[in-house]
């Protein structure tokens, strides 16, 4: 394998790993404040419809996004209305969101575009183009650096360059603002959160809500910058993949950046078999490139290798004692 | 002192949940710009107006009875088992191993031996996480969403590269001998006048779903098992004081429930297609979670709503066949009723509480 | 005169048809230290969650220093300068004390200041009362006296002058306690008003310099401490002269039941809880295990009831019994004559939504006579039930209705029914009257003696040093996993065994346990590594 086949592999990881990336700090954000959500899957697919939809039949990719956004916040509200309102089952909310997300999709996209759940294609400004980073043309030649930089750093539309930036922006929420002092709080104690006079309702609904901003980023990348318009489940299994990265980075920003990547890597990998076989000499199975990230996750959960801790309040709704 | 009589905790509140789906669900309807009362005629003309509808109520109702009473009995050992998806799709392939490469003399034999081919592997799809959760601690629910998409990879794998017959482009396994072919209700209720169940796929492996509602019945509620899954699922605390092992109950009861779900793959490939098909499962371990929340992990509730969504599937079919409601329609639906039964709960619950609170004060 | 600093008048509140709080109208004057005492469940924290703002009063009006004050909420509580530390502590274990303190009372929206600034006052507070913590410590690497003092600066932080604690001493050893004590008589120098939650008598006569009383919801009366005597104040607390004592006849101890020798027992944690123990119980004695709770008593029922591992030997009757492993499981002990009587009979001793008859079965539910074949023999075992709950006067005596329907007494009364009358050999029992009303006490301590002089053999656990000195033949005291010294109860005061139960011993084996204390680390070192 060259160097230029190389860049290209790694260049197609970084595409396919944005939307995890995305979709894992959503999660982040939701399970630190105590919040499992397993319907980061469904969020994604209704902004990824959203946004086609709209950036289709406005033009404009930016209204196209804010959709997105707008119908990942309502599917977050619904979930912050079971799981903290009214102190349902978390994983049950998160199941039902994704089918229903799953359902309306394709009965609203039958409705409005009549092609089968799909949109149609989009183009022009209906899609985030790739975004060419200054000198990359003139840095070109230079060897090593210059390829690195062209093929690999520059080229990637917006939100690849907003995922990747959410990244430090996550840490020093996290552990250098009063906010993230507090959501990391709420998610291991939210008892301590409600004596020293916060809501820990507010807080809660705000990282749920997070969340929703954040799938509806990610959605709204698969529909108009990876792809070029919704087709019916395109999501395939991304949300899913997002929650295994997160358990995978132990609930970190940081670890969360390079989880997702290796996934991505997989990924990318399914898409050239080929090139495994040159590096390794073995025919490994695509089926099986696209189960490692489940299969890894579990080996992780298991703690075979290290334990992945959740935050201590997961899951549970709060309830204040007598 | 109970805020509220039994019997509306049972019957109530999932009936209210389902009115609540259904009224948004015919909002649903009237948006896409259908008559929501024409839609609910045509879907009880083509589910339960004529045998042959039946015949297909009756079809989805045996996939959800099963899958029903595995999220059910997993639900009783307090674990959320989300992974019926793919232990059917496992218990599948365990029919298509035990169909194809076994010469089978008779129908009922190869039942018997496929049920068992069936319940195996779908029990160790399910024993896998449970040991996980039981000895490593690792969540179950995160655990069995990984194995179906690991049973996915698995599935598609063999399909493509093991169990595909040479010449063939389809994902699919050859199709079933003869001799293992289940009867229909057409075959078991025509008379020499009267043709019934034309053409539904409705099978024998119906009669397995209700044995199955009545052994999940007395397993649960009158064996010593079924007392320690209950006591283990309400409290681990005290289950551990009483000497009921947490390992022992968390895995044989996902193994009840593996079994289960894998034994709906029964009906739909040796009932209906005969061969094994890619996606045969078509999301019934998902609907499962929905019958066993609105049955109240009761088996006779799981039975009455496995019928309910098996004519939803019939109903919904019609409606995609008729109009331009599309089939996803029932995925709405259901998502509705997990939501209302499962999720928000509180939301039907707490009202209801206060008027039975108020009519109580009433009394004294 | 000056106003006082609290003021609550006509004080209702009610949880559906429970009335918790009937009427209630306190004042408590600046800068004293003002008791509410009374018996468990008799409203007292119901009161002060009013007070803090967690639930809202049906009728009534709090002053605070004078002012007419609504408290929605811990916001409004805190506004007006109350603060609270409750019995749990609402801590977040993997923060540093500084975190905890600054949590929700932040500079602005950036943590560095608020972190340089808290550690500032900190120290100053530190000087001021004694209240010295690490302040970049983890919670979870603090013990639960320094615990209890970052709950104590949370307050103050927020510059807090009426401290409210909730049964503050009951994680405490003595020693701690008395640690406590002189900060609050510190922080009243100061000018603090406090007001002290609990229902041991003796830290009212203490510390206190006036005391409600409080049983069940109403304040039966706000008394002078030094007006009153501990007599008169129980007295109020239950209604009626309490029998202290128990009648009873002196022993007459037969042959060994149970030997332990040299237990160990490491929890989930991995921290080793019990270091080393030797204790022999004899047929027809009451051994009783005194401490304050977290000693090691929990984990010593727990291996003994076959639900946690230990390490040692542990004979039954002269038979070694299985520590780990398959035969360590309650199901092996009830097998070989042990009954066991858990300290939470809601987590441990019954499944609160079973019925009654379902629980009169558990732990025992594999036994052949409740077996009809394949399935269970339901309709003997609910007339069996029946007969139970008839003999131990649980009431009401309806077998079919859930455990959790009942009061605590009564479900400690099935629990009871349930191991006693399967004659065991040795009965293991924890708290046996912790949450249970007083009538229903007395009925538990007679049942408990006359198991005694049937010749069973009864290791008695409790917390309540009354309890453990009126029922046992024999007293040991536990401190931090080992037993501090033997006292028979007519040889020995609450005073001794106070200071046995803050590991203050003249005996020189004392010393001792520092070595032997450095060998287990080590073990325990090893198998860490394992």
């Amino acid at each position: 394998m060259d160097f230029l086949t190389l860049l290209q592999l790694l260049d197609t990881t970084v595409r396919l790993a944005t939307p995890l990336l995305l979709a894992c700090l959503a999660g982040l954000y939701s399970e630190r404040a105590g919040i499992f959500d397993i319907g980061l899957e469904g969020k994604m697919l209704a902004a990824a419809f959203f946004s086609a939809a709209f950036a289709y039949s406005t033009g404009s990719v930016w209204l196209g996004l804010l959709a997105g956004i707008g119908v990942s916040l309502v599917l977050s509200g619904i979930h912050g209305l079971a799981s903290i309102t009214f102190r349902g089952n978390q994983l049950i909310s998160g199941l039902a969101i994704t089918m229903l997300a799953g359902g309306m999709t394709v009965l609203i996209a039958q409705d409005w575009f009549k092609q089968g759940g799909r949109t149609p294609q989009l183009e022009g400004a209906a899609r985030f183009e790739p975004i060419t980073l200054p000198f990359a043309e003139t840095l070109r030649e230079v060897p090593f650096i210059g390829p690195l930089y062209y093929e690999l750093i520059s080229g990637h539309p917006i939100l690849v360059y907003i995922a990747f930036a959410l990244v430090p922006l996550t840490w020093w929420i996290l552990f250098r603002t009063r906010f993230g002092l507090r959501l990391r709080a709420v998610g291991e104690n939210p008892a301590s959160v409600d004596t020293a006079g916060v809501s820990v309702v507010a807080l809660r609904y705000s990282a749920v809500m997070i969340c929703g901003v954040l799938c509806g980023l990610a959605g709204a990348y698969l529909a108009t910058a990876l792809q070029a318009g919704f087709v019916k489940d395109m999501t395939a299994g991304r949300g899913y993949i997002a929650l295994a990265a997160l358990i995978f980075a132990k609930w970190r920003p940081w670890y969360a950046l390079w989880a997702t990547l290796l996934f991505g890597l997989f990924q990318a990998l399914e898409l050239r078999p080929d090139l495994i076989q040159q590096v390794i000499g073995v025919k490994v199975q695509v089926q099986l490139l696209g189960a490692l990230p489940y299969i890894l996750t579990v080996v992780i959960l298991a703690g075979f290798v290290g334990k992945a801790i959740p935050p201590r309040a997961g899951g549970e709704p709060y309830v204040k004692e007598r | 002192m109970e805020k509220m009589p039994h019997w509306a905790d049972i019957v109530l509140i999932p009936l209210i949940s389902l009115i609540l789906a259904a009224m948004l669900s015919a909002l649903v309807i009237l948006a896409i710009g259908e008559s929501p009362v024409d839609a609910f005629n045509l879907m009880v003309q083509g589910a339960l107006m004529r045998s042959a509808g039946w015949g297909y109520t009756l079809y989805y109702a045996t996939n959800f009875m099963f899958t029903g009473l595995a999220v059910a009995v997993a639900f009783h050992a307090r674990m959320f088992n989300i992974g019926g998806e793919g232990q059917a799709m496992l218990g599948g392939l365990g029919v298509a191993y035990v169909c194809l490469f076994i010469p089978w003399p008779h129908w009922s034999l190869a039942l018997i031996g496929a049920s068992l081919g069936a319940a195996m592997f779908g029990a160790l799809w399910a024993v896998i996480p449970a040991y996980l959760q039981a000895k490593r601690g690792s969540h179950i629910v995160i655990t069995t969403i990984m194995f179906n998409f690991i049973a996915a990879a698995l599935l598609n794998y063999f399909l493509v590269n093991v169990l595909r017959p040479p010449r063939s482009m389809d994902p699919a396994t050859a199709t079933f001998p003869e001799a293992t072919h289940l009867p229909s209700f057409r075959d078991m209720f025509s008379t020499a006048e009267t043709i019934m169940f034309r053409g539904a796929p409705a099978n024998v492996t119906f009669f397995i779903a209700v044995a199955a509602c009545v052994l999940v019945w007395f397993l649960i509620w009158r064996t010593k098992l079924g007392y320690e899954i209950r006591a283990f699922g309400h409290s681990e605390t005290a289950a551990k004081y009483a000497g009921i092992s947490p390992v022992k109950i968390t895995v044989i009861s996902m193994v009840i429930s593996g079994a289960l779900a894998g034994m709906m793959s029964i009906n739909t490939t040796m009932g209906e297609s005969e061969r094994l098909v890619l996606n045969s499962t078509e999301g019934a371990g998902f609907i499962g979670i929905a019958v066993a929340l609105m049955g109240r992990s009761h088996p006779f509730g799981v039975f009455l709503a496995a019928i309910l969504f098996g004519f939803l599937y019939q109903g919904g079919a019609e409606l995609a066949l008729w109009t331009n409601i599309p089939r996803e329609l029932i995925v709405v639906i259901q998502a509705l009723v997990i939501l209302f039964t499962g999720a928000l709960d509180n939301m039907v619950r707490m009202p209801l509480e206060k008027i039975f609170l108020a009519f109580r004060k009433g009394d004294a | 005169m000056t106003a006082p600093a609290i003021e609550l008048k006509g004080i209702s509140k009610a949880f559906g048809p429970v009335q918790a709080n009937k009427d209630i109208s306190i004042s408590v004057q600046p800068g004293t230290i003002h008791g509410i005492i009374g018996e468990n469940g008799a409203g007292k924290s119901t009161l002060m969650s009013i007070l803090y703002g967690f639930y809202k009063a049906d009728k009534g009006e709090i002053f605070i220093k004078g002012d007419k004050t609504q408290i929605p909420d811990s916001q409004a509580a805190i506004a007006a300068g109350i603060g609270m530390v409750f019995q749990h502590f609402k801590l977040v274990e993997n923060f540093t004390v500084l975190e905890n303190i600054i949590l929700g009372a932040e500079e602005g929206r950036l943590l560095r200041p608020s972190l340089a600034k808290a550690r500032r006052t900190l120290s100053h507070l530190a000087e001021e009362y004694e209240l010295n913590v690490d302040p970049d410590a983890l919670i979870e690497n603090l013990s639960v006296g320094h615990q209890q003092r970052v709950e104590i600066l949370k307050a103050l932080y927020r510059q807090a002058d009426i401290l409210i604690l909730d049964e503050p001493t009951g994680v405490l050893t003595p020693a701690e306690a008395d640690q406590l004590f002189r900060i609050l008589d510190r922080l009243r120098e100061e000018g603090k008003t406090i007001v002290l939650i609990t229902h041991k008598l003796r830290e009212i006569m203490e510390i206190t310099d006036t005391v409600s009383v409080m049983r069940r919801g109403e304040m039966t009366a706000t008394v002078k401490t030094s007006e009153t005597s501990p007599e008169h104040l129980a007295e109020l607390m239950v209604g009626r002269k309490v029998l202290l004592r128990v009648d009873k006849k002196s022993a007459s101890p037969g042959d060994v039941v149970l030997e332990v020798e040299g237990l160990r027992v490491i929890d989930d944690k991995g921290v080793l809880r019990v270091k080393g123990i030797d204790l022999t119980v004899r047929a027809g004695e009451i051994l009783g295990i005194a401490g304050v709770a977290g000693n090691g008593q929990s984990e010593l029922l727990e291996v003994l009831g076959g639900f946690a591992d230990g390490k040692g030997n542990i004979r039954i009757n002269g038979e070694e019994l299985d520590l780990t492993g398959k035969y360590s499981d309650g199901q092996s002990r009830r097998a070989r004559g042990i009954a066991h009587v858990p300290e939470d009979r809601q987590r441990e001793g019954l499944i609160m939504e079973y019925t009654a008859w379902e629980n009169t079965i558990f732990g025992y539910h594999l036994d052949p006579t409740y077996q009809k074949g394949i399935l269970m023999d339901n309709v003997g075992i609910q007339a069996e039930a029946q007969a139970k709950m008839e003999r131990f006067d649980v009431r009401p005596p309806h077998p079919k209705l859930a455990a959790k329907n009942f009061s605590g007494g009564n479900q400690q009364k099935i629990v009871l029914a349930r191991e006693i009358e399967r004659n065991p050999d040795l009965l293991l029992i924890g708290q046996p009257t912790r949450g249970v009303d007083i009538g229903a006490i007395e009925f538990i301590h007679q049942q408990i003696i006359s198991l005694r002089d049937q010749g069973k053999a009864i290791l008695l656990v409790s917390v309540e040093l009354e309890e453990i000195l009126s029922l046992s033949d024999r007293i040991a005291v536990m401190f931090d996993g080992h037993i501090m010294g033997e006292r028979m109860p007519d040889q020995t005061d609450e005073k001794e065994l106070g200071l046995l139960m803050a590991g203050v011993t003249q005996e020189p084996a004392a010393a001792d346990y520092k070595v032997v204390d450095q060998q287990f680390a080590l073990q325990d070192q090893e198998l860490g590594g394992a």
